[in-house]
This record gives C-alpha cells, sequence and structure tokens, in this order.
C-alpha cells in the first residue's frame, strides 16, 4: 500500500497552541512523524537583551501561561548566581512552594486534557474543578491566578502570612485525595486502560538517546529530576522521591504525573511546617557584574535551561531560554511512528506540549488525488470512533 | 420581516457558538478561556459552545499577539466565519502587543489584521472578567 501524508496543523487550537505536523500514513498506521513549529515565535530572547534585568522577569514570566513561575525561577536564580548573593531561605522556601503548586495545577490539568483526548470528558470537568482549589491558593498567596508576580532577583515579593497556612495546609489534603482518587480511577477504568496502556511506547534506551525530559523520561524508567539532581531553591531541604514507571507508555506518564501531584502535596505540607523566619528578599544592585550561567530548574514540563550572559550593565547580553517541550519533540516524532491515526491526539498531549494543535487536519489521499479536511474534533472522534469498533 | 428578524436575533443571543484562536500569547488567556468554560464558572449555562471550526462560529476569541507567521491564518479564519460575525480580544497582547509590544515578530494587537468588537483587558483576564465581556457583547447582539 502506497503511503499517505496528513498535515496536521497549524490553525487555531481549541486548547493549545499553533503547530504543524506531518505525519505519512500508510492504512490506519502512521510510518512517519514530522514536525514544524515557530508559529507562536515573539522573539523573546531578543527583547530581553533591551531591557534590564527587572523588567525581564516581567517579560520571561509571559514566555508560558503555565509554567510561568519556573520561567522566573530559573531566570532570577541564574542572576542571583551572576550576583554572587545568597537569598534568604524564607524566601527560597516561598519560591519552592508556588513552584510546587505550580505543577500541580500544571499536572492536573494535563490530566484534564488527557482525558479530553480519549473521548473521556468526565475527567476533564473533575480535574479542572479539582484544579480551581489550586488557583485559589495561587490567588490567596500571590494575588494573581497566573502570572503571580511572585519572583524577584534576590527573593520573593509576597509573604505567606501566619493566618493562610491552616487553610493551605487543610485544601492539600483534600487535593491529595483527589489525586489518590484519580490514580484509583485510571488504573481500574477499562476506558483509560484500553487507550493508554501500550500507546505510544518510549522505550528506556529511546528515551535517553532522544534526550527526553521530565514526565517523559521518568515514565521510561529513568531517574532523572533536575531537583534531585542539581538541587536549587529550597530542594535540597524538602525530602521528596522522584516517581519513575517502567511500562514506557502513555499510561506510565499518566501515573508519573499523579503521583508526582501527591509528592508536591507532602512537600508543600512540609515545607508550611518548616517555614523559615528570616526574609523574604533581599535586596540586591541593579548592575550585574560580567559573566555567564547556565541556570537549570525541573519545570512541570521537565527541565528548563536559561543560559544569561552578562556584560557588567544593568541589561543582559545573551539570554537563551531552552525549554522542555522543544527537548521531547524528537521522542513524540519516534513514539508516533507505527502508532494508528487514532492514537496521534493522545500521543502527542502525552508529553505535555506546550506548543500544540491537532486542529486542522487535511488528509492527501495520493492514489486518488483527493484532499479532505478534519479539525481536532473530527480527528478526537474518529479516534473514538475507531475504538468503539475495534472492541466490538 | 420584523418578527422573523426578531426570532433570528432571540436564537442568537440565546445560543452563540464561539470559537477560540490563540495568535501567538502565551497560554495564560487560553487557559483562562477554558477556565471560563470548566465547572466552576461554566458558561456553557449562558448557552456559550465553544466550537472546534470557525465555519460553525458566531464569535471569535482571539488571544495573544499577533504573530507574523500566523496572521495570514488567522485573517483567512476570519474570512470563513458566516456573517454576522464578532471578535473578541482577550488580554493585553491581544488589545495592543501587551508586554510584546515592539518585539520584531509581533503585529501588535488583533485589530491590526481584523475588525475587533470588545477588549477584555488584563494579562491575564480572570474568567469573571471574560465573562463580563461575553455578557457585553450579547447585550450588543440584542441591541442590534
Amino acid at each position: 500500500m502506497s503511503t499517505v501524508k496528513v498535515p496536521i496543523g497549524p490553525q487555531h487550537p481549541a486548547l493549545k497552541e499553533p503547530i504543524n505536523f506531518t505525519i505519512e500514513i500508510e492504512g490506519e498506521q502512521v510510518v512517519d512523524a514530522k514536525v514544524r513549529i515557530g508559529y507562536n515565535h515573539r522573539g523573546i530572547e531578543k527583547a530581553c537583551e533591551l531591557r534590564t534585568y527587572v523588567r525581564d522577569i516581567y517579560l520571561l514570566e509571559r514566555v508560558c501561561g503555565i509554567c510561568s513561575h519556573s520561567h522566573t525561577t530559573t531566570f532570577t536564580q541564574g542572576v542571583e548566581e551572576l550576583l554572587d548573593e545568597d537569598v534568604p531561605r524564607r524566601g527560597l522556601y516561598i519560591r519552592t512552594i508556588v513552584c510546587e503548586l505550580e505543577r500541580l495545577h500544571s499536572h492536573m490539568l494535563w490530566l484534564g486534557v488527557a482525558g479530553h483526548e480519549i473521548g473521556f470528558d468526565t475527567l476533564l470537568h473533575y480535574t479542572w474543578r479539582d484544579r480551581e482549589l489550586v488557583m485559589d491558593f495561587l490567588e490567596m498567596i500571590s494575588g494573581n491566578r497566573v502570572n503571580y508576580a511572585m519572583n524577584t532577583i534576590g527573593g520573593v515579593r509576597r509573604d505567606i502570612s501566619k493566618d493562610l497556612i491552616p487553610t493551605l495546609k487543610k485544601g492539600m489534603d483534600t487535593f491529595r485525595e483527589r489525586c489518590e482518587y484519580y490514580l484509583k480511577l485510571c488504573s481500574e477504568e477499562p476506558t483509560v486502560l484500553e487507550r493508554t496502556q501500550g500507546v505510544g511506547v518510549l522505550p528506556t534506551h529511546m528515551a535517553r538517546k532522544l534526550g527526553a525530559v521530565g514526565p517523559t523520561v521518568r515514565a521510561s524508567a529513568v531517574d532523572m529530576d533536575c531537583r534531585k539532581d542539581d538541587p536549587c531553591a529550597a530542594y535540597d531541604e524538602v525530602p521528596f522521591e522522584v516517581c519513575t514507571w517502567d511500562s514506557c507508555d502513555v499510561f506510565a506518564r499518566v501515573a508519573v504525573r499523579i503521583l508526582e501531584m501527591i509528592q508536591s502535596c507532602n512537600m508543600i505540607q512540609w515545607m508550611l511546617d518548616h517555614l523559615p523566619k528570616d526574609e523574604i528578599r533581599l535586596k540586591l544592585k541593579r548592575r550585574v557584574p560580567e559573566g555567564e550561567v547556565l541556570s537549570r530548574y525541573e519545570a512541570p514540563r521537565g527541565e528548563l535551561i536559561h543560559y544569561i550572559k552578562s556584560n557588567g550593565t544593568d541589561k543582559p547580553e545573551r539570554v537563551k531560554v531552552r525549554t522542555p517541550t522543544l527537548a521531547n519533540w524528537p521522542s513524540v516524532e519516534y513514539m508516533l511512528k507505527g502508532c494508528y491515526i487514532a492514537d496521534v491526539p493522545i500521543i502527542v498531549a502525552s508529553i505535555d506540549p506546550c506548543i500544540s494543535c491537532t486542529d486542522r487536519v487535511t488528509f492527501v489521499d495520493v492514489e486518488k488525488e483527493k484532499t479532505w479536511v478534519w479539525d481536532s474534533n473530527q480527528l478526537r472522534r474518529y479516534g473514538i470512533e475507531f475504538y468503539k469498533k475495534k472492541r466490538w | 420581516m420584523a418578527v422573523l428578524d426578531k426570532l433570528v436575533t432571540w436564537s442568537r443571543v440565546k445560543s452563540p457558538w464561539v470559537f477560540h484562536m490563540n495568535c501567538g500569547g502565551c497560554n495564560a488567556c487560553d487557559i483562562e478561556v477554558i477556565a471560563a468554560l470548566m465547572p466552576r464558572y461554566d458558561i456553557e449555562r449562558f448557552g456559550i459552545l465553544l466550537v472546534g471550526s470557525p465555519r460553525h462560529a458566531d464569535v471569535m476569541i482571539g488571544t495573544g499577539t499577533v504573530t507574523r507567521q500566523i496572521a495570514p491564518r488567522f485573517k483567512r479564519l476570519y474570512e470563513q466565519m458566516p456573517e454576522p460575525k464578532f471578535v473578541m480580544a482577550v488580554g493585553n497582547c491581544a488589545i495592543s502587543g501587551g508586554v510584546f509590544a515592539g518585539c520584531y515578530n509581533v503585529l501588535e494587537g488583533l485589530d491590526k489584521v481584523v475588525p475587533v468588537d470588545i477588549y477584555i483587558p488584563g494579562c491575564p483576564p480572570k474568567p469573571e472578567a471574560i465573562i463580563d465581556g461575553v455578557a457585553k457583547l450579547l447585550a450588543k447582539l440584542q441591541g442590534g
């Protein structure tokens, strides 16, 4: 049978951002996949060079609206290293608490999206309802729901008041209960198991070879976590386990993310119990001495890297951002090869892409020279129908 | 004829279908738009339905500053919508370019490409603000 090329994207994302995939299919199976990015290129790195370090924090927070705190954490700790200053412990603890709250809301959001892609919309609505709990806490702490503006060079900008601590701790209990419920649900519910087990397999040696990061690599049984390997902020003091799973498929990625959420709840409670009493921030000078630094942090999607080069003024000479999603694209290409068309949405979603779209699909049949267009809803529906037929 | 017009307006106000388009934003406005559709805020109770195709939509919700690569596609999607059509610009980027104003690859706002009916400021606007914007748009629909 001859192969057929299927371009997916870049237009209109229902949940996600624009990207283009070209998928080559043979009957039902995908034989090759290519990713094209750049629809969301805004020129942030160049803009960073034109602004001062303090204004860059505001800008870098808006690289991504979901891991906004991760970007500022990585950037500020890089600048703090260039300045060679120690940030007060309380500041670091609060920074870490917000980091973990962000991980909670990001993973919860992802779980909902994964549920949506496999046609399990009840899960989407459940998880997004529970996610609002974390959004409320973030709003209580920082005053904002999405871009928290917590980080600054030398610490954080807002303190966590004494009255808030019991509410937060109680909330984390509730949230952990929900996570345990989702873990039970996902490992018992046939709808989830049938669509995730054995789908999008990324073997351990390939995960290492392709340089996958974050929950994607941990779901391939590789014990790699920046928080453990190269601890930043308060991660060297907080007890936690690196969650891995060895089935290497989409189900493993679901399990790893839920387990990580449970760990994060425990970490937040531990940090609230052991919050140091000193200052939250240190006033640092605006001029940064000459030098360069590579700053790493484990964002919800994986290892995030900022490279900052300073020339002794109050503006950086170069800022380079390497996001985890970029590191995971080669793995997606590998996972898509040999899968069914029906599984494309969930496989692409399984790495939790920050820029993505399976929304507008053009099918080109080479033999009949016919073109037809599908949007993501149709593709998703096709996937659900395909599995219904397969089962009966 | 007047009765028919009234009926059309009534049905349109009862159930406007929206189409969400990210023109190069940072995801923040997008997750807030989705949050507005989810159980806590649930704008679906006003009959508002998120659709995947511009051909089915009455209202386009645009987020993000328009990047040069997406601009022609955005325009094409707008042209695919049936008349009458409305555009909501959600977030500071969609209004004026926001924090990305002055970047080499952005056009600074949706209204540089297509006409915009409602502007919702905020970085990102809260779901309540988005719902308020939708309510104002519905009032506008009723008026004409």
